[in-house]
C-alpha cells in the first residue's frame, strides 16, 4: 500500500478525554497523539479500562473531545460522519431484522435504491450466504459478528472502526475471525483501526499496533508490524511473531 | 414443532370448554340446592332465554355497539395522548422527574370518584365516557411507553447516531421495534382496563350502553339482564385482548417464532 502522500488520512493531535462521576473528573486519555496513513491497518492494545474504546468512540465522533482535537480526511471531526463503519463489541444487530435487512440498515437510512442487492452481496463477501433471510438469534456469534462487519462495510466507509470485534467469541472462531478480517481487508483496503486485549490477534493482524498505557492513557509504544502479506496462519509460531509477542507483552505491564 | 403446537392449542381449548362445562354445572346446581328466587340468582337456563330475547330484540347489540363504540374511542385517545407524552418524557428525564409525581398521583384518584364529574362536565353522551375510557388506559400506556422507549440499547441508539440516521428514522427504524413489546404489553393492560371505564362511566349516567342495561336490568329486578350484559362484557374485553395477542404475534414474530399459546406472558 502507498503510504500517505502530503497530510495524513487520519490524526489524532494532543488528545485528552476525562468524564465526571461520582467521584469528580476521571482522566481517561491525556495528551494522545498519532497518526495513520491510507490504508493501514492499526490495532490498538491496553490493558482493559485504559480507554480503548474511549478512543475508539472518540474517532467516531460518538464522544465530543475535551482537549486536542481529531483530523480525518484533512477535516476535523465534531461529530459521527459519513465515510467511517463501525463495528461494535458484541454484534449489536437489530433482533427483529433478518441478516439481510440488518446489513442493508446504512443504505435503507440514505434512501439507496439498490440498498437490498448491495447488502446481498456484502453477505456473499463475509461469507454467510444461504442465511440472508436468518435473524440474529438464529446465528451463532461468530455469524452475527460477520453480518455486524457486512453492515460497516455495506457503505463502503474510508475508515473502519472495529471496537473488540472479537471479544465475545471464543478462541477458535475468534482465530478464523481474524483471518475472514484480513481476507475482506485485502479485497477492499479499508483503513483499519481496531481495539483490541489480543495480542496474538494485534500482531496478526495490523501493519503497526500502538500500546496504550494505564489510566490517564497516552500511547506507551508505537511498533510497526513488519511481517509479509497475506499472512498465514502459521505465521503465529515464526521466531520473528515471537518476539514481537514478547515486546508488547512486556509494554502493556 | 408445529404439529405439537397445534396439539397443545386443541389441548388449551378442550381445557377451556371443560372447566366453562364445569362452571355451568356448579351454577346450576348452586341455584337449584339454594332454591333462590330468580331475581336474585338465575340459573343458566334462565339466563341464555333472556339473551336469545336481548338479541332478538336487537336491544343488546344496540347497547353493545354504544359501549363498544366508547371503549375502542376512549382506548385510541389515551393511547395517542399517553404514548406522545411518554416519547416526550423518555427523552428529557428532566420533565420527567418534575411530572412523575403528578401523574403518580393522579393515579391514586380513583376512577369512579372521577367519573361523576366528567358526567357532569361532558354530559351523559358518548364523549364523556370517551375520556373516563381514555384516563383509565393513559397510566399504564403513558409508563410502558416510558419503559419500552428506555429499553432501546444504548449500542444500537450509538449504531444509529454514527450512521447519522435522523430523529425520524430512529423512531421508526429503532425506537419503535424496539420498544413494540412493552408497548404492546401496556395495550393489553389498557384494553381490559377501556371496557372497566366505559362501564363505570355508564352506571354514573347514561342513557345506552351495557352499563345502562345493568342499571335498567337492576332496576327491573330482570337479573338475568344484568347476567347477560355481565357476560356481554367479558366477552368485549377477551375479544380486545386477543386483538392485541394477536397484533403481537403479528409484529412480534422475530421475537416467537416458537411461541405457544401463551394467552398471559404472551412470550416464550
Amino acid at each position: 500500500m502507498s503510504a500517505a502522500t502530503t497530510a495524513p488520512f487520519l490524526s489524532v493531535e494532543k488528545l485528552s478525554a476525562s468524564f465526571a462521576d461520582r467521584t469528580g473528573q476521571l482522566s481517561v486519555l491525556r495528551n494522545l497523539s498519532f497518526s495513520v496513513p491510507r490504508g493501514q491497518f492499526v490495532c490498538v492494545l491496553g490493558p482493559s479500562g485504559a480507554g480503548k474504546s474511549t478512543l475508539l468512540r472518540l474517532l467516531a465522533g460518538l464522544l465530543p473531545t475535551n482537549a486536542g482535537r481529531i483530523l480525518f480526511a484533512g477535516e476535523p471531526v465534531r461529530g459521527p460522519q459519513a465515510g467511517v463503519g463501525l463495528v461494535f463489541q458484541d454484534a449489536n444487530l437489530m433482533p427483529w431484522r433478518s441478516a439481510l435487512d440488518n446489513v442493508a440498515l446504512p443504505l435503507e437510512l440514505r434512501n439507496n435504491p439498490d440498498a437490498i442487492d448491495r447488502a446481498w452481496d456484502m453477505l456473499q463477501l463475509v461469507g454467510l450466504q444461504g442465511f440472508e433471510l436468518a435473524l440474529p438469534s438464529e446465528l451463532s456469534g461468530g455469524m452475527a459478528q460477520r453480518v455486524a462487519i457486512g453492515r460497516a462495510l455495506v457503505q463502503d466507509p474510508q475508515l473502519l472502526l472495529l471496537d473488540e470485534p472479537f471479544g465475545s467469541l471464543d478462541a477458535l472462531t475468534r482465530e478464523k475471525m481474524g483471518e475472514e478480517l484480513l481476507r475482506i481487508w485485502e479485497l477492499e483496503h479499508k483503513t483499519v483501526v481496531m481495539v483490541t486485549h489480543d495480542i496474538n490477534e494485534a500482531l496478526y493482524l495490523a501493519d503497526r499496533v500502538l500500546v496504550l498505557g494505564k489510566r490517564p492513557a497516552s500511547i506507551k509504544l508505537d511498533m510497526p508490524v513488519k511481517l509479509a502479506r497475506p499472512r498465514t496462519p502459521q505465521l503465529r509460531y515464526s521466531p520473528a511473531f515471537g518476539r514481537m509477542a514478547a515486546r508488547l507483552r512486556a509494554a502493556i505491564e | 414443532m408445529k404439529r405439537s403446537q397445534e396439539h397443545k392449542g386443541m389441548h388449551t381449548g378442550l381445557l377451556a370448554l371443560l372447566t366453562a362445562a364445569v362452571a355451568l354445572l356448579a351454577w346450576e346446581l348452586v341455584v337449584r340446592v339454594s332454591q333462590l328466587p330468580a331475581f336474585i340468582l338465575p340459573g343458566p337456563g334462565i339466563v341464555w332465554a333472556r339473551l336469545l330475547t336481548a338479541l332478538a330484540d336487537g336491544s343488546l347489540l344496540r347497547h353493545l355497539w354504544v359501549t363498544l363504540q366508547e371503549v375502542l374511542l376512549g382506548l385510541a385517545l389515551g393511547t395517542l395522548v399517553a404514548s406522545l407524552l411518554g416519547y416526550w418524557l423518555a427523552r428529557s428525564p428532566r420533565w420527567e422527574r418534575l411530572l412523575a409525581p403528578f401523574v403518580v398521583a393522579s393515579q391514586s384518584v380513583p376512577i369512579v370518584a372521577l367519573a361523576p364529574l366528567l358526567v357532569i362536565w361532558f354530559g351523559p353522551g358518548l364523549l364523556s365516557k370517551t375520556l373516563i375510557c381514555a384516563l383509565i388506559v393513559f397510566f399504564p400506556i403513558l409508563i410502558n411507553t416510558i419503559i419500552g422507549l428506555k429499553s432501546v440499547p444504548q449500542d444500537l441508539r450509538d449504531l444509529m447516531r454514527s450512521l447519522q440516521a435522523s430523529r425520524a428514522q430512529t423512531l421508526r427504524l429503532l425506537e419503535l421495534p424496539a420498544a413494540l413489546p412493552v408497548l404492546l404489553g401496556g395495550l393489553r393492560i389498557g384494553a381490559t382496563l377501556s371496557v372497566i371505564g366505559a362501564v363505570v362511566g355508564e352506571l354514573v349516567g347514561a342513557d345506552r350502553g351495557l352499563g345502562f342495561l345493568i342499571n335498567v336490568g337492576r332496576g327491573q329486578y330482570d337479573t338475568a339482564l344484568v347476567f347477560v350484559a355481565v357476560f356481554a362484557l367479558v366477552a368485549m374485553a377477551l375479544a380486545l385482548y386477543g386483538l392485541v395477542v394477536l397484533a403481537e404475534r403479528r409484529w412480534l414474530w422475530w421475537q416467537q417464532r416458537s411461541n405457544s399459546l401463551a394467552l398471559l406472558s404472551g412470550e416464550q
